[in-house]
């Protein structure tokens, strides 16, 4: 069992926030913009400076080096970037061909010049990137803006097959309430200013 | 046989061209004549100045004059390279680098060459320190403000490339690696040029000086080789020091980029 736990987390002006994961979990974070919804997420990864506690099986960010940190509590930003010239230089390993499949990708992608990605495969490349790390928690800001309906059920999906497969846990922030019914369990609102509150159901 | 003397009105004479040509400017409406008056008005200012101090210090040699008059070049260095950047540290950041940079690699080459290879006794001996020093620290002067300057600028621009690096579990120093070897590059690029083109397109200011005072060209040359291989290593050695403290500043203990550090120079 794994347990990632956020205890009066405070970043930049925002918060307190808590919550609590346990193995496999997903929940869903709403608010409008500025509330800092992606400041969360930075703040969770130790891009950002924070205050309070998180623990990820017991353990402190602090614990360990800041680049180890963000291979087990990985950000998924909302606008992936891509600075070699072709797609797979960015992949440690390929990526397997049924995940690429899975999501809709030519199986022939990794030979790709980056200029020829459109935005939605660069959303979908760049989970297949995050997810070589084979992260604990995944921290996903507005994943699939770029994608149309059916892409972003695949998206979804194949985030849930890890949290079923490895027990990934997941915080999902997006706008769209119909996805946060789809993928999270469980949801918080946060208002302007970053006021933090569960929400009993998606409205 | 000595250089033959220019008195002061020879150099009144030699800006004769140059007024013509601040002439010819403003009659073809270039707004620069302005800037190069000043400017010839402070190379004359400047030279003099400089002039009337040293042959007061080659007079009365003295280590402590030689000691003053480095760290007045120290100076002067420091305030070049900050001023050529168009980020600098908050908290005088850039000062610190750039002075340590240029001590580090300027002082240690020049001492080097005082030491082991013109074995002029002593070995602080105005007449060689300050020209050597002058020369290696103008060099590493220029390498260490290209290169912090590139590395700041392309930080500042690939911002959400590093933190996307970042973001996938690349340390600080992977995440910036490529821009560190690009700053080394652009630091080192005018001194690798004129390393290449040495004596075939240029012929060196020194060695030009020292055949108009009646040297023997080889052993000019002599001096203009071993020259341009101290200012190539001051140079070298300056800018990677400093672009790897630098690069460091971009972060803090937790390997987050601190771009807020950076703060646009004025205008």
């Amino acid at each position: 069992m794994s347990r990632f736990e956020v205890k009066e987390l405070c970043y930049g002006g925002f918060g307190p926030v808590s919550f609590a994961l346990q193995t496999g979990e997903r929940i869903g974070v709403t608010g409008p913009s500025g509330c800092g919804k992606t400041r969360l997420l930075r703040a969770l990864a130790d891009l950002d400076a924070w205050e309070g506690q998180i623990r990820l099986d017991g353990q402190a960010p602090q614990a360990v080096a800041a680049s180890a940190w963000r291979r087990r509590v990985a950000y998924l930003p909302a606008e992936s970037q891509w600075w070699h010239d072709v797609v797979g230089a960015h992949f440690a390993a390929a990526p397997a061909a049924e995940d690429l499949d899975a999501l809709g990708l030519d199986a022939a992608v990794l030979a790709w010049p980056v200029a020829r990605l459109s935005s939605g495969e660069k959303q979908r490349l760049g989970l297949l990137r995050t997810l070589a790390n084979r992260p604990a928690v995944l921290l996903l800001d507005e994943p699939t803006a770029h994608l149309d309906a059916a892409r972003a059920l695949a998206f979804e999906a194949l985030v849930a097959d890890r949290g079923a497969r490895d027990g990934m846990m997941a915080v999902w922030v997006a706008h769209d309430p119909e996805q946060l019914r789809r993928v999270a369990a469980r949801g918080y609102r946060m208002a302007a200013g970053g006021v933090w509150g569960e929400v009993a159901s998606w409205a | 046989m000595g250089v033959i003397a220019l008195s002061w009105l020879d150099i009144l004479l030699s800006a004769l061209p140059l007024a013509a040509l601040a002439g010819a400017f403003a009659w073809q409406r270039l707004g620069l004549g302005r800037a190069m008056l000043i400017g010839a008005a402070r190379t004359f200012v400047q030279l003099a100045l400089v002039g009337f101090v040293l042959k007061g210090v080659f007079q009365n040699a003295h280590p402590v004059w030689t000691l003053c008059f480095s760290l007045v070049m120290l100076g002067m260095g420091t305030w070049e390279v900050s001023r050529r950047q168009h980020r600098r540290f908050a908290g005088g950041g850039t000062v610190g680098l750039a002075v340590l940079g240029l001590f580090t690699a300027g002082f240690t080459v020049t001492v080097f060459a005082l030491l082991a290879l013109v074995g002029v006794s002593p070995w602080w001996s105005p007449q060689y320190a300050i020209p050597l020093l002058g020369m290696i620290l103008g060099n590493t002067m220029t390498g260490i403000a290209l290169g912090m300057d590139t590395l700041t600028q392309s930080a500042w621009k690939q911002r959400a490339v590093i933190e996307n690096r970042l973001a996938l579990g690349e340390t600080a120093g992977e995440s910036v690696a490529e821009l560190k070897r690009e700053s080394v590059r652009t630091a080192m690029t005018p001194i690798v040029n004129s390393l290449a083109v040495c004596g075939v397109v240029s012929l060196p200011g020194m060695m030009t000086g020292q055949i108009l005072s009646g040297s023997d060209p080889l052993a000019a040359v002599r001096y203009q080789m071993m020259i341009m291989y101290l200012i190539a290593s001051g140079a070298g050695f300056g800018s990677l020091l400093t672009i790897q403290l630098c690069a460091s500043r971009l972060f803090d203990g937790r390997e987050r980029l601190r771009l807020d550090r950076l703060l646009e120079a004025p205008k």
